[in-house]
């Protein structure tokens, strides 16, 4: 394929991932950024948003034989809303208790993230199952050409995308909106907001800051949740597929600086482009290197992210 | 103790198809519970149980039960309990049951290697067997050797054969992907095209038959004019079709892992009607159904299975033992399994499991094998071996045991995509596959 | 008795003990112990950043690999003898912990657990890439010829298990030494307090740099010593999984002492190994006991006896 047509195509299936990516991430952002501990199974509440999803959605097909369509629809609400009981429990029985000390919770979360995948693997198998887009057409995409000295539009061979995937970018953008506006023109919101910048603080103005962790841990693991539902009708569902989210909704995070769930949607959008744009350039995994490398680089000469303010924490 | 106690209740299924892995969960997690306590667990802890008056011969079973291997790993279990079934009901080998003692590897080499250990020192085997994954074989090989157990290993990498591991490792009950990609050349090359574009996963398997199949279709006269990696943890594949030359004859792929599904879809996304001819190994739909929404393009597409999936009607093509292969395994004519039409297996591998344990009781007999004092006079015995012909202990065809190599060889199929279904179109002879000795391990020492 | 004998003894107890197990236990545990004191040393390695110094490092299995793949490719494509090869190891290691610590350490916390986990994933993405020469993540053998140290035969499980041993020993005793010089009561000050140790004139930065040189090179000769006692290379020993595990036996065991390492690695591998015999779901049995273990014992076993009483602990 031509340069041109690849690179816009590389983009497109770049704008997807880091649509996905953005939404885990900012889940991971919130949970951080508020509850600042590092949560090692949130790469698994992902994957329990797509093993629900599947669930739902053949349940549904089965008992009562309702289309694709609706089995979608139902997981898209289902899906995060059990993915979020299942954390805000863990949260309740193990983190809280630990008081969310760093160490701690790292290790506990490493133990949640055995139990989730173990449990996950002995119920759900270890096959990789597919859920069924609620529509899906192919769609040949147009790209401009020089023929006979003036420009016309040809449909260069294989550049095309399908509506699902166009409708993915948009549902993500719908919920990283309400996000945001959750986050600044609601009291709740403005109750998170106040928890993250000083909790003692915060405390001290009666606000009850267990109740607000236990609830933004569950809002960090639906939102993982349902940007695993957007993906696997594109992917499959798996018990091992939390652990690249987990990777890259970390580097999101951090790149996009701390404190900042802003910040964090502009990095997953970078940091997404970034990858398909340079797989046009290099062979993939030396793609990968490159692209692991300019992380750390960035990183280390910008420790406080893209957006984060400078400050010792 | 109680490891054992679930392969017993397995065997005596009534059905006769093997249990499925989770219920065998919940029964351990019973079994294991109740022998805690007692004097099972010390008798565990210090070596070894009081022996039967048959004294079984226990083979340790190395099986990828979690990790990225354990689609595999299911249906390598229940073709092993439905193989050790069948030669326990036939009297077992020498007159001894055969009891299968399983161990999860975690598809991980470290893990692997203290499994080996486990079956000599803790569980008494007079065996290993079962593994497919290249890395866990080559991880654990070497521990084979020093505690010197016979590992008979499942996994179609050429590392048996290539030298590089040692006198007590053996593949005879499957081919290894240098003799597979070797053998598609001609066909490709005669029917296809001779201009072959690659997509591979770029890890070790995939470099083995980027570079093989480069070699052989040069022998035919044609020549692969892109090769395009792609990572195996990848999940999104549409940005890799764009490099696929304009004038490719034939597009050639082979995949692995959870996301082969979303491949061949996205694949099929890109080029929407207009594909040119494309050839794949199975191994990129292994485990998942050709009739899956978003797969109908693979239509008039060609496959290499190691053993037909679906079960061959045309007269030329019906395997006269496959019906009660399957039967014996629990797999329908769809190859799916017969208790979930969703499940489907990975027809094109577990075979190995059946073939290799039937060669492993006709090396024991052949041996006069009484323990693991005789072990080095079974691995001389499969040695000696050659010829084996199809029956329904080698049911995916006739092979051809190299000794020297301890490498197995035998028929490839290549199938067509009709209607949903795999048609066998060509089954290569298995001249097709041979490739010069790389190694002779029978002038090592033991 | 002061403490500084008390800590000695505790020390020599051990590694008699080590010495005493060879002849007590049968061959099962003795090939396992083999193998958890080859990884103790890697524990022990990262126990020095992360225990000592506290900082929390996500990619020391790049270290760990260094170790591996300095000395694997030496003996297989240079054909180099076994003590060669452990030079070259050892070298290679201290140079990639120079090199990335110095990179790494311009940054704090959560930046500095990414900048190290995104290095150790560039290492692993290497070994893939280089796969002509690594096999990647199928790996390669290691010959049993050349798995040889002064005539020995490593391969051999007396000389295996007390090859390992030396080697545990040796990294004990030392990093015992360390922790309690000068140097090493400056790298728990760091951990206390980085400023106030600033303030007090202490160099922080060339002091981080060292600590992380130091771990680098320990948990090289871990790598090394892993492929040269059992024989395979592959591309799994530099993945992240690699980077977790020593975090695990460290904090499981307790951080910032000079037991801790090895009794978290023993006490993983058993819990492993246990669970595995009482059923297939073991790694939940296992995800349990680690999140039980975090509830109640926070400061990892021998943390807590040492908060419980025994205040000497080392």
């Amino acid at each position: 394929m031509e340069f041109g047509p690849h690179l816009v195509l590389a983009l497109l299936e770049g704008s997807i991932t880091a649509a996905v990516l953005a939404l885990t991430a900012a889940g991971l952002a919130l949970v951080f950024g508020i509850l600042r501990v590092v949560n090692v199974a949130h790469g698994e509440f992902f994957m329990l948003g797509a093993v629900l999803a599947w669930f739902v959605s053949t349940t549904l097909a089965d008992a009562f034989g309702a289309s694709a369509a609706i089995g979608f629809v139902a997981a898209l609400v289902l899906a995060p809303l059990v993915t979020a009981a299942v954390a805000m429990a863990a949260d309740r029985v193990v983190l809280r208790r630990i008081g969310y000390d760093p160490e701690r919770t790292i290790v506990a979360t490493i133990g949640l993230l055995y139990v989730l995948q173990q449990a996950t693997l002995m119920s759900f198998g270890p096959d990789a199952r597919p859920v069924e887009p609620p529509f899906n057409t192919r769609i040949a995409l147009p790209w401009p050409e020089r023929v006979d000295g003036s420009w016309a539009m040809s449909w260069p061979w294989g550049f095309g995308t399908t509506s699902y995937k166009l409708f993915v970018i948009g549902a993500a953008v719908v919920v990283l909106v309400g996000l945001w506006l959750l986050l600044r023109h609601t009291t709740l919101g403005l109750i998170m907001r106040a928890t993250e910048q000083d909790r003692d603080m915060a405390r001290a103005f009666g606000i009850p800051v267990t109740r607000v962790y236990a609830l933004v841990f569950g809002l960090g693991a639906a939102l993982a949740a349902l940007g695993a539902v957007l993906v696997v009708p594109i992917q499959q569902a798996h018990y091992l597929m939390g652990g690249d989210p987990l990777l890259l909704s970390f580097i999101v995070v951090i790149i996009g600086g701390l404190g900042s769930v802003g910040g964090t949607v502009v990095a997953a959008v970078l940091i997404g482009l970034t990858d398909g744009v340079v797989s046009v350039f290099f062979s993939a995994t030396l793609a990968k290197i490159i692209a692991t490398l300019l992380v750390a680089m960035v990183l280390v000469f910008r420790p406080q992210g893209l957006f984060g303010k400078n400050t010792a924490r | 103790m109680s490891r054992r106690l679930r392969s017993s209740l397995a065997r005596t299924s009534t059905t006769g198809a093997p249990e499925p892995g989770r219920r065998r969960t919940l029964k351990a997690l019973a079994a294991g519970v109740g022998t805690l306590g007692g004097a099972g667990t010390l008798a565990g802890l210090s070596g070894h149980v009081q022996a039967q008056s048959a004294e079984p011969i226990r083979i340790g079973f190395q099986v990828h039960r979690t990790g990225i291997g354990a689609a595999y790993g299911r249906w390598y279990d229940r073709t092993t309990t439905a193989a050790v079934a069948r030669i326990n009901a036939a009297g077992g080998i020498n007159g001894r049951p055969v009891e299968i003692v399983a161990e999860d590897d975690g598809t991980d080499p470290k893990r692997g290697a203290e499994v080996i250990e486990k079956f000599e020192q803790r569980h008494g085997c007079d065996i290993a067997f079962g593994t497919l994954f290249s890395h866990v074989v080559i991880g654990s090989a070497p521990r084979a050797g020093e505690l010197k157990i016979p590992y008979f290993v499942v996994s179609e990498g050429h590392h048996v054969a290539s030298g590089m591991l040692n006198r007590y490792t053996l593949q005879p009950g499957i081919t290894d992907v240098r003799s597979q990609v070797q053998a598609m050349a001609p066909y490709v090359s005669e029917n296809l095209g001779k201009k072959v574009t690659m997509l591979y996963a770029d890890f070790a398997f995939g470099h083995d038959h980027r570079d093989y199949f480069s070699e052989a279709i040069a022998g035919q006269g044609g020549e692969v004019i892109a090769k395009i990696p792609i990572p195996p943890t990848e999940t999104s594949f549409t940005k890799y079709f764009p490099k696929i030359p304009r004038d490719t004859e034939v597009i050639y792929h082979v995949m692995v892992g959870p996301s082969v599904l979303t491949f061949v879809k996205e694949m099929g996304e890109f080029f929407g009607p207009s594909a040119p001819p494309i050839f794949g190994f199975i191994d990129s739909l292994e485990a998942v159904d050709i009739a899956s929404p978003g797969l109908e393009f693979l239509e008039d597409t060609y496959f290499w299975e190691g053993y037909p999936r679906y079960a061959q009607t045309g007269p030329d093509n019906v395997n006269a033992f496959d019906a009660d292969y399957r039967e014996a395994v629990g797999v329908d004519e769809n190859g799916a399994s017969v208790s979930d039409a969703r499940d489907v297996s990975t027809y094109a591998h577990m075979f190995g499991c059946w073939e290799t344990l039937n060669v492993i009781k006709a090396g024991m007999e052949s041996a006069d094998y009484r323990g693991p004092q005789d072990r080095s006079k079974l691995i001389e015995a499969v040695e000696a071996m050659s010829d084996m012909p199809h029956s329904l202990d080698h049911p995916q065809g006739a092979k051809r045991f190299n000794g020297k190599t301890h490498q197995t060889f035998g028929h490839q199929h290549i199938s067509k995509v009709a209607g949903g279904r795999l048609d066998l179109v060509h089954t290569t002879s298995i001249e097709d596959t041979l490739y010069p000795d790389e190694v002779d391990y029978t002038t090592r020492s033991f | 008795m002061t403490a500084w004998m008390k800590a000695w003894l505790l020390h020599l107890g051990v590694l008699a003990l080590l010495v005493l197990a060879w002849f007590a236990l049968p061959a099962y545990h003795t090939g396992n112990l083999a193998r958890i004191l080859v990884l103790a040393v890697y524990a022990q390695g990262f126990n020095l950043v992360f225990g000592y110094t506290g900082l929390l490092s996500l990619g020391h299995a790049l270290f760990f690999a260094a170790g591996l793949y300095g000395l694997g490719l030496s003996i297989q494509h240079f054909g180099l003898p076994a003590l060669p090869a452990i030079g070259v190891a050892l070298g290679f290691a201290a140079l990639v912990a120079a090199v990335t610590g110095y990179l790494a350490l311009r940054t704090k916390g959560v930046a500095f657990m990414i900048v190290t986990l995104m290095f150790a994933q560039t290492g692993y993405l290497v070994v893939l890439y280089a796969g002509t020469w690594t096999r990647g993540d199928e790996g390669f053998v290691i010959a049993r010829a050349a798995r040889s140290l002064f005539g020995l035969d490593l391969a051999d499980d007396r000389i295996r298990y007390f090859a390992a041993l030396t080697l545990f020993a040796i990294v004990f005793l030392s990093l015992a030494a360390v922790v309690s010089s000068g140097f090493g009561r400056a790298l728990v000050a760091i951990r206390e307090n980085e400023e106030r140790a600033r303030l007090l004139g202490y160099d922080v930065q060339r002091i981080k740099w060292l600590a992380v040189i130091v771990s680098g090179v320990v948990s090289g000769a871990a790598g090394a010593a892993y492929a040269l006692l059992f024989g395979y290379a592959g591309a799994t020993f530099a993945s992240v999984q690699y980077s977790i595990l020593p975090l695990l036996w460290v904090l499981l065991g307790g951080p910032g002492t000079t037991i801790g390492p090895l009794i978290g690695t023993v006490f993983m591998f058993y819990l492993v190994d246990f669970a595995s015999e009482i059923t297939d779901a073991y790694l939940l049995l296992v995800g349990v006991a680690l999140i039980l273990l975090t509830l109640f014992l926070p400061r990892g076993i021998a943390g807590e006896l040492r908060r419980r009483g025994l205040t000497w602990l080392p």
